[in-house]
């Protein structure tokens, strides 16, 4: 069997944001469960906490591509 | 890179970093690539549809001119205003306006047949952007504030004295390097994970039915079909994306004037 090292680093390198985007999407329902009306709010800031953590991950990627 | 062994001894290559250098016209630094004609291909697009819908203006909106509307409300209401506030995000509004549907009609040819390539999925076209930005936020904050302020406004104040350096230090580092490179790199790498993703889809069906033998070959019909999903997925990234990389712009801008940290 043949393949790279990196792609099993960046297998473990994902964990970290996987569990932070579900972490922020949890929060995320919790906070418009509770209070309905705070969903125009709480949405710009979920999406961005969102994006934020996925950035980890993407750079991961990146790096397991070009080192 | 995995190999699958077909019938005719031929192997499966999976798709990488290689595939997304596309030249059409010469070579080497100076090449005319494929992304640079989807990008002239949005300008025109988008130029064109916008002139279109502002020539013929209606108090009473037709579809095209209520989908226009529709995407300026949405930037100007939902984003520029909310995050900058309403006493000066009107200077605002075109910038973050044509940065969100360059960047959307961008993401979203990486799904449109023929076209088929998200131009910022290479990362030249995602560092243009984000240099834009960079510059904006840092000139606009510089010219409310003055260059002394600006930068002393980088650290909160009521702060221990020996512990402002190190925040200052910090700081400098957020906004001239973290800023940009987060902001850039968030954008190109989504559409080049995306893409990638759906290559291996694609690719690794079309594989094993055209090379699978016997059963193999029905293992295609799971590949296309995730490959079918994968691609609307795709489509919300890709609105995601555009969304995000505008709120974050506006985000800075509003940090860059806010008068206090």
């Amino acid at each position: 069997m043949e393949g790279n090292l990196n792609v099993l680093g960046y297998g473990v390198a994902a964990i970290g944001p996987a569990i932070a985007v579900g972490l922020i999407f949890a929060a995320y329902i919790n906070g418009v469960a509770r209070q309905p009306e705070s969903r125009g709010l709480l949405q710009p800031i979920a999406i961005l906490g969102f994006a934020l953590a996925e950035a980890l991950a993407l750079f991961g990627l990146v790096l397991a591509f070009i080192l | 890179m995995s190999q699958l062994l077909a019938a005719d001894g031929e192997s499966f290559e999976a798709p990488g970093v290689a595939d997304f250098w596309q030249p059409l016209v010469g070579d080497g630094a100076f090449a005319i690539t494929r992304p640079m004609v989807v990008m002239a291909l949005s300008v025109v697009l988008i130029g064109g549809l916008l002139l279109l819908v502002a020539r013929r203006l209606s108090t009473v909106p037709g579809k095209a001119q209520f989908i226009v509307e529709g995407g300026y409300g949405f930037v100007r209401n939902g984003i520029a205003r909310d995050v900058i506030g309403s006493h000066d995000f009107r200077r605002f509004v075109p910038l973050l306006f044509t940065l969100f549907v360059l960047i959307l009609v961008n993401n979203l040819f990486g799904v449109v047949p023929f076209v088929q390539y998200p131009t910022f999925s290479r990362i030249g076209f995602a560092a243009a952007l984000t240099a834009v930005v960079l510059v904006t936020f840092h000139v606009v904050g510089i010219r409310r504030k003055g260059v002394g302020a600006y930068f002393r406004g980088l650290v909160p104040g009521g702060l221990p004295g020996w512990i402002v350096p190190f925040m200052f230090f910090l700081e400098l580092v957020t906004v001239f390097i973290t800023r940009p490179l987060t902001l850039g790199m968030r954008l190109f790498a989504n559409m080049f994970a995306g893409h990638l993703l759906l290559l291996v889809f694609i690719l690794g069906g079309e594989y094993l039915l055209l090379h699978g033998e016997g059963l193999t070959r029905l293992a295609s019909i799971p590949a296309f079909g995730l490959g079918i999903v994968m691609t609307f997925f795709e489509i919300l990234v890709q609105f995601l994306q555009a969304y995000v990389f505008v709120l974050l712009s506006a985000f800075y801008i509003a940090g860059a004037l806010a008068d206090e940290h």
